[in-house]
């Protein structure tokens, strides 16, 4: 830099003594007196009330939600049935744990994430960078709000009807006469994957939107292609938003049950044929079909085993919102994250 | 009436000239103008001047609107050639054409010829013409990755044999990033840590990374949309020094707001007004002795 110093930005000697600058002011500090509801007129007031108790309550009701699961959940939990698998007996003692929800759980979140996340990206790309011809973006993005907002037994139905036909009999065990079931990991996780998917394409689209047209451009004026443009820039810059669709994703698939009920069996037992290809055709549980065959609303009736699948299920759903949560606050940049630590941070907000 | 300004003297400590009056339209003291052609004489000289880029009645157009009118004009390279005029007199819109950066904007609509050492700029593949013909923009936009990263970016060769792979950090690759850093005046700053982002760089910084960035593929002609706007005044006068000391290697068209900042740097200077070229000359000349009444106007702050 051409800086020329100028005299106060010369180092200190040693014998010249830099005055100290206290760590707080000598003067007395002023701060604006907290605003009192009592000067406001009494309607406001009374809105005012009812906004905050409404507040409160939602906190208290997902408070109790919590802590009722917690107590319940760590009573009923132990670790052995994290491990075992379900057994058919009537008795709480002989019914085993549920292992086999839990890895069909993890089944079903990864069939589904790597289908939404990909297509979902694929997606919001061509929406926010191509989006020719105009009508074709337009309907997609309809058609994504409806979608989103189709219920997931809907789909799940749906997705029976498309997956029993013949041409699609890869996905799913045959029945014993030959009939297509539709029936299996695969065509639930599929089912899945379509559910998450308006989620995944949101968050991403919104992202590159609100990228600022001169990173694109500085990125041309190198020379650069749309494809190089997109890989090497773009993306990388809605990391965090891709990030947290990703979270949000898999946290609209563990949570969903009618897909499970409808597309992957009655059952509690993964029931594998052989060798891996055999496990994702094979039907099986997730915890969510668990706790309702464990409610006294479904067959085992065990309330002891759903209530500690159930302190499962949320404790994986806490988890996946905190680390949603995590990665956004990252993009205001209010705190130094893993991403911005490998240099990853969210440029273009300043 | 100059504006009371300096010229950059690369070997010299920076002069400042006594402040001229305010524009009223009296011919400018003989002092400013002895003192304007002696920091000329001072500037480095250029070896070799020769033309790049050569604009021959250019129209452009968005949509049904034409923003620049029937323009001709010269790039040399050895000059630095400022645009300067009001905002929404179509020299930004000028500048992006050079490059073919304007049809990225839908409707946009052209007329006349754009060459680049004899060719027609529409006849080169475009992304072959944009590493040729460079820009750096108002606001330092850095890519989220380390600085060598982003100078490295700009060198990388686009096959699509290995785009799968990782780039690696060849000896030939380094030694061009710190070529262009070196020229853009940031490697010097920035050598202990070339792997931190460079997003954390000052504002200066970031731009004359954009720069390095620009030069790194070693463009014939760069262009600069008010490279200094954003940044203050030292930064500035670091990228206006880097601007003058680059002239000799590439041709630079700069557009500015700022007609202390056209006149420091500038060889030539074109003043556009409303889409049309009304005066494009030397940048004494077009200071000093304007030969349009437009021109003196607004060189001499009675509009803009």
């Amino acid at each position: 830099m051409a800086q020329v110093p100028t005299a106060e930005e010369q180092v200190p000697t040693a014998d010249c003594q830099v005055p100290q600058k206290p760590a707080r002011p000598s003067v007395p500090v002023e701060r604006p007196a907290r605003e009192s509801t009592r000067s406001w007129p009494l309607a406001d007031r009374i809105f005012y009330w009812l906004c905050w108790a409404t507040g409160v309550g939602l906190c208290l009701i997902a408070a109790w939600i919590v802590l009722y699961m917690m107590v319940k959940g760590v009573s009923f939990l132990k670790p052995s049935m994290l491990v075992s698998s379900p057994k058919p007996e009537i008795t709480q003692q002989g019914s085993g744990g549920f292992s086999d929800p839990i890895v069909g759980t993890l089944i079903i979140v990864a069939i589904g994430t790597a289908l939404a996340v990909p297509v979902g990206m694929g997606i919001a790309v061509w929406l926010s960078e191509y989006a020719r011809p105009r009508w074709l973006a337009r309907a997609v993005e309809s058609t994504l709000e409806m979608l989103a907002g189709v219920p997931s037994v809907v789909l799940a139905l749906f997705g029976l009807l498309v997956f029993s036909q013949g041409v699609l009999s890869f996905l799913s065990e045959s029945s014993v006469s030959g009939g297509v079931t539709g029936i299996s990991f695969l065509t639930a996780g599929i089912t899945m994957g379509v559910l998450a998917l308006p989620l995944v394409v949101t968050a991403n689209y919104e992202a590159l939107r609100l990228l600022p047209s001169r990173v694109r451009e500085a990125s041309h004026a190198l020379g650069k292609t749309r494809i190089t443009t997109i890989r090497h820039v773009l993306l990388p810059s809605i990391r965090s938003a891709s990030a947290t669709g990703g979270v949000l994703a898999m946290g609209r698939i563990v949570g969903d049950t009618a897909i499970i009920t409808i597309l992957l069996g009655g059952g509690v037992n993964t029931e594998p044929n052989s060798g891996f290809l055999g496990l994702l055709r094979g039907t099986g549980a997730t915890l969510t079909s668990y706790i309702y065959y464990e409610s006294p609303a479904g067959e085992g009736n065990s309330h002891e085993k759903a209530y500690a699948a159930a302190f499962v299920l949320l404790l994986i759903v806490l988890v996946l919102n905190g680390v949603a949560t995590w990665i956004s606050r990252e993009r205001g940049g209010a705190r130094r994250s893993i991403w911005s630590a490998l240099g990853w941070g969210v440029p273009w907000t300043r | 009436m100059p504006p009371p300004i300096r010229r950059i003297a690369l070997d010299r400590a920076p002069t400042v000239a006594p402040g001229a009056a305010s524009g009223n339209g009296h011919p400018p003291p003989a002092a400013t103008r002895s003192q304007t052609a002696r920091l000329r004489a001072a500037r480095p000289p250029v070896a070799s001047v020769r033309e790049r880029m050569a604009l021959e009645s250019v129209w452009l157009a968005y949509g049904e609107n034409w923003v620049v009118r029937d323009v001709s004009l010269t790039v040399r390279q050895g000059e630095v050639l400022a645009l300067i005029g009001a905002s929404g007199s179509g020299k930004t819109t000028l500048l992006r054409s050079l490059n073919r950066l304007t049809e990225i904007t839908d409707g946009a609509a052209r007329a006349g010829r754009i060459a680049l050492d004899g060719q027609d700029v529409h006849a080169l593949e475009v992304n072959s013409l944009r590493r040729r013909v460079s820009m750096v923009f108002q606001q330092p936009n850095p890519f989220p990755m380390s600085i060598f990263d982003n100078v490295a970016y700009a060198l990388a060769e686009q096959s699509p044999a290995r785009g799968r792979r990782r780039r690696r950090r060849t000896p030939e690759i380094e030694r061009a990033v710190v070529h262009a850093l070196r020229r853009a005046g940031l490697y010097e700053e920035v050598a202990g840590d070339l792997d931190r982002t460079a997003l954390r760089l000052s504002g200066g910084q970031q731009q004359r990374l954009c720069i390095a960035r620009a030069l790194a593929a070693e463009p014939e002609v760069l262009l600069l949309d008010e490279p200094c706007s954003a940044l203050d005044p030292i930064s500035t006068a670091t990228i206006e020094e880097l601007i003058v000391s680059l002239r000799e290697s590439v041709a630079i068209v700069i557009v500015t707001h700022n007609l202390q900042q056209a006149f420091r740097v500038a060889d030539h200077v074109a003043f556009m007004h409303l889409g049309e070229l009304i005066e494009y000359g030397l940048a004494e000349q077009v200071f000093d002795r304007p030969t349009q009444e437009r021109t003196r106007e607004y060189v001499s702050g009675a509009f803009g």
